[in-house]
């Protein structure tokens, strides 16, 4: 068996071939290479965007734009209103300018947009890119269609970057800087609360994750990289005009994301050489194939897009990647939780026996359907209650009432002594609720570990700018420790590195249990736990709970396996058409005649 | 500005947006039925104004040889499909539909005397050629990935507006062109003169949002687009397939596009690329309906119509800018009242 390589000497390999192409390339491949390069930071952006976040933008290309008109705006301009004053004549005043900009239309277009579906955001972006090319085209301070001329080269410790291949270290210096920090950034904290946006948002917002503002942080960066792939454009070229940063180019943007493997920041790469490359060929061989001049290989994109997405949604690098593997072997990047972290501070549990929660004559209607009516119940630190009832009782519109999903029509829930109705289910848990879900809300392409970990991200507070630069390792230490010790709690320590889908359904629920502990909860909600699991799964389960008892915790438990519910819990309440029917000891209420009508059926 | 010119521009204003109104119908239908955000809507637009003009100047419409190239690909899938299904004698009729059906409007197209048809005859034949374009385009490019989500159906409806941008650069070439109107008749109304053109293209609106009215509301197909639109499974528990809901969109969606361009032809000069800007302000109008409501989404059509013609008389440098900037007090009053987090399918 052949030795496989680490994937640091990969990289690094990758950096020492960067580094000579200057020497042994001919200046034309030069000149592609720093467009590749200039493509790919933009292209990365959407990545984050697209591929991590599932939002997406056409209006890239404007971003770009706004990057290299500032720069040539403050660099050519004789005279600069007094305000700004200092940022004219210097290259990198001007991106720090560009960039500070940028985040503000970034988050002023966020702010309009995040808020609602995802469509709205690309929907927003084509306008958005529309409008600010016909600005460009049209204000007479820009130069018009014919745009601005002499802008200066970037100067770096005083000296004029003026040929291509002096560039281009400059240029691919900034594309491995925005791999390298986005890379970073995913892998942390805040880049699980990031990668949980595709299809998780309902559970991250239960475990405390502020998902709009994660969608915001991905689309100000992706605008910033633009940015700054602007500035670096206008130094490059010395002149700028309206036609790269139109609408058209912003969708080409796209398409190297989406081509290169959206979900993956080398994908940018790849998609950003890959359409570069192509667009240059089928320039010089389509017109001379239809016999009239013509942006033609915008046919061959497009089909080649709907080709993608239709046979390998995941673009080129999966796939460049496992035949590479092939024939030369790669390790994979395994982590280790460092045992010896500092164990994060606990929440001081209320004492045994106080009220946790307390549902006051809770109504909910939909329309004239009553699904809750004048629901009342409490549950205690160190006690579990469970709520039952048959199908269609009302049982999971009561626990959504309790949790924040949803609001009451009437009525008031208490949690900790304070009202949360209406408070939403980000607030809720930071309060100390947590719960599980009926139907299991995983990130299935993220480790066990992984998931449980954004259980205990409202434990942790390092911000974007430290996980990207990987200032926040201890935290990051202690959030892992954290979640692996209640993976291992729960018996999932075998599974720690698998993806979370690979996991039979038991364990997902099992999974679920070990993120909600690991935000440090003093009650914990559990929607049918026990569905789906083997009779050893259930006792182990069962055993849990009453360790979690008798540390104090309070669990409301909604549960349909009568034999697992009687023997563990110490209140029961039973609902039936949206109201309690009886309430008490586990033997008393089998023994209610209510109760006995209400799931066998009563007697006339 | 006096109260003529005023006049005027509410009389432009009010007949691009009816044409806008068709095609924020359109739009909507589209994304209730199928969540495609349908982008190539203006695409429609354009080659069925392209292909009247190019029929009214007696060359032979290049669209017609990608009806033929769609009809091949979908005999393709179709046929494939079948075989493997072991039900081979669907293979005529798929054959017959697919590549007959296109085969038959070239060779029409070759043996008619296109310039000396009437003007009814050559809109007749542009849409037997665009027309099943639309229905095509869904079993080819959204059938395989109806599942999807809205996301990678909005990047694939991009995708195929750039790939039939190219296709019709190709077709059509650069030059822009203008059809022939419908009316040459003029009204005078006090001070006001309407141009026969305004009246045929509010009439040919009004008619066709009641045809769509009286299609949803009272044949068994507008209802099984309607059950669909309402709840995709439901729908097809009660056996109306998604397939089929999703060609009969894009049937009318296409439809709609193709008798828009015609309309707008006469009035604006239309180019291989024009089709984009006139489907996105339909768009304008669709999201002031929140891509739900039909009469929000119509009225907000007109509303695009006049601020386009009142814009391009105060600023017409602006005026592109000022239609989009539109949909910013939309959006403020959609983020406003909507709070909750929710899912992406």
């Amino acid at each position: 068996m052949k030795t496989a390589l680490s994937p640091r000497l990969v990289l690094a390999a990758f950096v020492a071939l960067l580094l000579v192409a200057p020497l042994v390339l001919p200046a034309f491949y030069i000149t592609l290479l720093n467009y590749i390069g200039l493509y790919a930071m933009v292209a990365l952006g959407l990545v984050l965007l697209t591929g991590v976040g599932g939002l997406t933008s056409f209006g890239q290309g404007a971003f770009v734009g706004l990057g290299a008109y500032t720069t040539a705006l403050l660099t050519t301009s004789a005279e600069l209103p007094g305000w700004l004053g200092w940022a004219g004549g210097s290259p990198w005043l001007a991106l720090l300018v560009g960039l500070v900009f940028t985040c503000v239309v970034a988050f002023l277009i966020g702010k309009l947009t995040l808020r609602l579906s995802g469509h709205y955001l690309p929907l927003a972006t084509i306008a958005w890119g529309l409008s600010l090319y016909f600005l460009f085209g049209t204000m007479a301070f820009l130069g018009g269609h014919t745009g601005l001329t002499g802008i200066p080269p970037i100067s770096v410790f005083g000296y004029e970057l003026r040929q291509g291949e002096e560039v281009y270290y400059l240029i691919w210096l900034f594309v491995l800087a925005g791999v390298l920090t986005t890379s970073n950034l995913l892998d942390s904290r805040e880049g699980r609360a990031i990668r949980a946006l595709k299809g998780g948002m309902v559970m991250a917002e239960a475990m405390g994750v502020d998902t709009a503002r994660s969608r915001m942080v991905i689309f100000i960066l992706a605008a910033l990289l633009a940015c700054a792939s602007g500035w670096l454009y206008a130094h490059m070229q010395r002149f700028v005009n309206p036609t790269p940063f139109g609408l058209h180019i912003g969708i080409e943007y796209l398409f190297m994301a989406v081509v290169g493997g959206a979900a993956h920041v080398w994908g940018a790469l790849v998609g950003a050489g890959v359409i570069t490359v192509l667009k240059q060929w089928l320039q010089d061989l389509l017109p001379k194939l239809f016999g009239t001049s013509g942006n033609f290989e915008v046919i061959f994109f497009g089909v080649l897009m709907v080709l993608v997405l239709h046979k390998a949604r995941g673009g080129l690098w999966p796939i460049l990647v496992s035949g590479f593997k092939r024939f030369i072997p790669v390790a994979a990047q395994r982590r280790t939780v460092d045992r010896d972290a500092v164990a994060l501070p606990r929440r001081e549990l209320p004492a045994a026996g106080s009220v946790l929660l307390e549902a006051k004559a809770v109504t909910r209607r939909f329309g004239g359907l009553l699904a809750n009516n004048n629901m009342s119940l409490e549950v205690r630190a160190g006690e579990i209650l469970a709520l039952i009832g048959p199908n269609g009782a009302g049982k999971s519109t009561m626990f959504n009432q309790v949790s924040g999903v949803d609001t009451p029509t009437s009525g008031e829930v208490l949690f900790l002594g304070e009202s949360v109705v209406g408070k939403g289910s980000r607030t809720i848990a930071r309060m100390g609720m947590s719960r599980t879900f009926q139907h299991v809300r995983l990130l299935p392409t993220m480790s066990v570990l992984e998931n449980v970990a954004i259980g205990a991200h409202m434990r942790g507070s390092s911000g974007v700018l430290s996980a990207a630069w990987r200032m926040e390792r201890s935290e990051e230490a202690r959030l892992l420790a954290e979640a692996a010790r209640q993976i291992e709690r729960v018996g999932l320590g075998e599974h720690m590195f698998d993806e979370a889908g690979s996991l039979a359904l038991g364990q997902q629920r099992i999974l679920e249990i070990a993120r909600a502990l690991a935000s440090d909860p003093c009650l914990l909600l559990l929607d049918e736990p026990a569905a789906g699991l083997r009779y050893k799964e259930k006792e182990a389960l069962g055993d849990l709970l009453r360790k979690l008892r008798a540390e104090g915790m309070g669990v409301l438990l909604v549960e349909h396996d009568m034999d697992f519910v009687m023997g563990l819990v110490d209140r029961v309440v039973v609902m039936e058409f949206g109201e309690k029917i009886a309430e008490g000891l586990p033997e008393d209420v089998q023994r209610d005649p209510a109760v006995l009508a209400a799931y066998l059926g009563g007697e006339d | 500005m006096d109260f003529q010119i005023a006049l005027i521009l509410g009389q432009d204003g009010i007949t691009n947006g009816a044409i806008y109104a068709l095609l924020a119908l359109a739009l909507v239908l589209v994304f209730a039925v199928t969540r495609v955000i349908f982008i190539p809507q203006g695409e429609f637009v354009a080659y069925g104004a392209l292909t009247l003009a190019m029929i009214g100047n007696n060359v032979f419409p290049a669209t017609a040889w990608l009806l033929l190239g769609a009809g091949v690909a979908v005999a393709a899938l179709d046929g494939l499909g079948a075989l493997r299904a072991g039900q081979a004698r669907k293979l005529p009729r798929v054959l017959a539909v697919n590549v007959g059906y296109p085969l038959a409007v070239i060779a029409l197209l070759r043996l008619l005397p296109l310039a000396e048809l009437g003007l009814a005859v050559q809109i007749l034949l542009a849409m037997l050629v665009v027309v099943p374009l639309g229905p095509m385009m869904y079993r080819i490019v959204y059938q395989p990935i109806a599942e999807a989500t809205v996301l990678v159906l909005l990047i694939v409806s991009v995708a195929s507006h750039v790939a039939m941008v190219g296709l019709g650069l190709l077709f059509f070439g650069a030059e822009g062109y203008r059809t022939p109107p419908l009316s040459d008749a003029r009204f005078d109304l006090g001070s006001l003169s309407i141009s026969g053109q305004t009246i045929w293209v509010v009439a040919a609106s009004i008619v066709l949002i009641v045809a769509l009215a009286l299609f949803f509301g009272r044949t068994i197909y507008g209802k099984a687009l309607r059950a669909t639109a309402i709840n995709r499974n439901g729908a097809r528990l009660m056996g109306i397939p998604p397939a089929l809901a999703g060609k009969l969109t894009f049937l009318l969606a296409a439809l709609i596009g193709v008798l828009s361009g015609v309309l707008i032809s006469p009035i604006t000069t239309i180019y291989y690329d024009s089709g984009f800007l006139i489907g996105l302000k339909g768009f304008v109008a669709a999201i002031i309906g929140g891509l739900a409501s039909y009469p929000l989404a119509a009225f907000g059509a007109v509303l695009v119509g006049l601020l386009e013609s009142f814009s391009s008389f105060w600023a017409s440098a602006y005026k592109e800018v000022l239609v989009f900037t539109l949909i910013i007090p939309v959006l403020v009053w959609r983020s406003l009242t909507s709070h909750h987090v929710e899912e992406e399918e």
